[in-house]
């Protein structure tokens, strides 16, 4: 603070109470899911903090129960196919809103943002009674078809955020030097776009990964995914499993959201020693 | 070459009506099968089934057990608006005016929560408010109580775990709405000889209030179908809407009923995103991520 700070001895205090409200938040958001990490690793079978020793008796539960391993290999396999399917289908869609001439516009962008605004709840119930009647419950397809449509909007709005973000005589100039609509978009587009489609497709698979609601009503006993299997667990007992799959789960949101960062940053650098743009 | 551009190039419009429909077609028959599809036999469901019939919204609207629940819903939902916003204020003001390191401290602690599973966060609370939680070691190591607390289970539990989810919500469109206000506004204010709190009411909290309206609407939005949090940390006793659905279903097999309850609750989500249409703003997420 410089010299007119004197003047404004309450200008300060008003600051520094509204820095400190900020970080106290900021300590609110992060630690109940921090503090699950230490307790994870007690020798005992109840959660204590702080732990009474050091064990990773708890992991090797984890990685030695059938069911946990089959229900996080599930969630993979459907997070894998949902986000191919939703990075696909939403770059398809982002394009043919922005590039195309799209009849009923509106309307297909209100059905975009749709899952985000119906709640889950809603969508999770409606889908179990036509899932079952198509026998999609409890399959690897019915979950991939429904984390697709869950991750949807957010590939579609990142990618049309990066569509718009670059100037269209790039590609206009490829097309009118012959290249067709598929080249310019392989050559053009494409390499232009990837930050925001690796970005999206990042958050996709967190999306799938993650869900919990929609899954809890189209999984059986016999395939379920990651989510509802801790929603099970949970339910009865608050087991230290559950803890050290809290942590590994965190971590890997720590390290998709580094990842994320980094490669967008970096590709975002490719695209930038191109000539600039307009 | 030709010089001037052909017509179709214009506007960067350079797919036919037929190319667009099949680039959006995909999406199309997925909505079909797992949107449109499912809802509209969810409502059919409540509305046709056996015959013709209000009863089944009758009777969510007007029994007393039924409306309780609704109630409660409405109330944690409005409850977990409030304390959101009143936490996400300051530190989205306190984002929009840090760069550098502070600042990708300050953002790393809202998206890290923002896509950490729902259900880790949950279970985080359970842990943290439980019997012997740490919440409760800390209240009688420290001397405050000698006897531990009912603490899960109760409504306070289900609003502040569900504010806890849902603060990124309202963290990121304050943010994105006060990172537009320039510094000078608040300066000039104060050269007029506004003093801090005045600039604050008159100046930066109206500036603020797209963001504002935005952030509220989709917590309460997201807080009214909250499933996973509320049934953890609320218990049978704490009952909302969305665990009530889950409940004829899967318990009561009334598929008309669980069906008019989501009618109601869809009818609710409908008239207020547009009322607020201009405040579903998702891009303000996704662009911050």
């Amino acid at each position: 603070m410089s010299a007119p700070a004197r003047n404004a001895p309450s200008r300060n205090v008003g600051r520094a109470t509204l820095g400190a409200a900020a970080y106290a938040v900021t300590v609110f958001l992060l630690l109940p899911t921090l503090v699950i990490a230490p307790m994870s690793v007690g020798p005992e079978r109840y959660l204590r903090f702080p732990p009474a020793g050091f064990s990773l008796r708890w992991y090797r539960e984890y990685f030695g129960d059938a069911d946990w391993i089959n229900a996080t290999l599930f969630s993979l396999e459907a997070g894998v196919i949902a986000t191919l399917a939703a990075t696909v289908i939403g770059t398809m869609l982002a394009l043919a809103l922005v590039r195309g001439r799209l009849p009923g516009k509106g309307l297909v962008e209100l059905l975009v943002i749709g899952p985000v605004i119906v709640p889950h709840i809603a969508l999770a119930v409606a889908m179990f009674l036509v899932f079952e009647q198509l026998r999609l419950t409890g399959t690897l397809l019915g979950f991939a078809m429904a984390h697709t449509i869950l991750a949807l909007p957010f590939v579609v709005f990142t990618v049309l955020a990066a569509l718009y973000r670059f100037d269209v005589d790039l590609e206009r100039a490829a097309l009118s030097c012959g290249a067709g609509p598929f080249r310019t978009f392989r050559h053009v587009t494409l390499p232009l776009i990837a930050p925001g489609v690796v970005s999206a497709a990042l958050f996709a698979f967190i999306i799938s990964f993650d869900e919990a609601v929609v899954s809890f009503f189209i999984s059986n006993l016999d395939r379920k995914t990651l989510p509802r299997k801790m929603f099970e667990d949970i339910d009865y007992n608050v087991s230290p499993t559950l803890a050290a799959v809290a942590t590994m789960l965190t971590l890997l949101t720590v390290a998709a959201l580094v990842g994320s960062h980094l490669v967008k940053s970096r590709l975002d650098r490719r695209t930038r020693t191109n000539p600039p743009s307009s | 070459m030709t010089a001037r551009p052909k017509a179709w190039l214009l506007g960067g419009r350079h797919y036919s009506t037929a190319a667009s429909l099949a680039l959006a077609a995909p999406f199309l028959v997925l909505a079909l099968v797992t949107f449109i599809l499912p809802l509209a036999s969810l409502l059919h469901e409540s509305l046709f089934l056996p015959a013709p019939t209000l009863t089944h919204y009758q009777r969510a609207l007007t029994e007393p057990v039924y409306l309780r629940v609704m109630l409660r819903t409405l109330r944690i939902a409005a409850a977990v608006t409030v304390l959101t916003l009143i936490l996400a204020w300051p530190l989205a003001w306190v984002m929009a005016r840090s760069s550098g390191l502070k600042l990708a401290v300050l953002v790393a602690s809202v998206l890290l929560p923002l896509w950490t599973s729902v259900l880790v966060r949950t279970y985080a609370w359970m842990v943290l408010l439980q019997k012997n939680g740490v919440v409760n070691q800390l209240l009688i190591g420290s001397g405050i109580i000698d006897q531990p607390l009912t603490l899960l289970y109760t409504e306070g539990a289900v609003v502040l775990a569900m504010s806890h989810v849902l603060l990124p919500f309202m963290v990121l469109p304050i943010y994105s709405a006060l990172r537009g206000i320039p510094e000078d506004y608040g300066r000039a204010a104060q050269m007029l000889g506004a003093s801090e709190w005045a600039t604050f009411r008159e100046v930066i909290f109206p500036l603020s209030l797209p963001g504002v309206t935005s952030g509220c609407l989709m917590v309460f939005l997201l807080a009214l179908g909250f499933f996973v949090t509320p049934a953890l940390v609320g218990g049978p006793r704490q009952m909302m809407i969305a665990t009530l659905v889950s409940q004829q279903v899967r318990e009561m097999l009334d598929w008309s009923f669980a069906g008019a309850l989501v009618g109601v609750l869809l009818a609710f989500v409908l008239l207020l995103v547009l009322i607020f249409k201009r405040a579903v703003r998702l891009d303000r997420f996704v662009g911050s991520a």
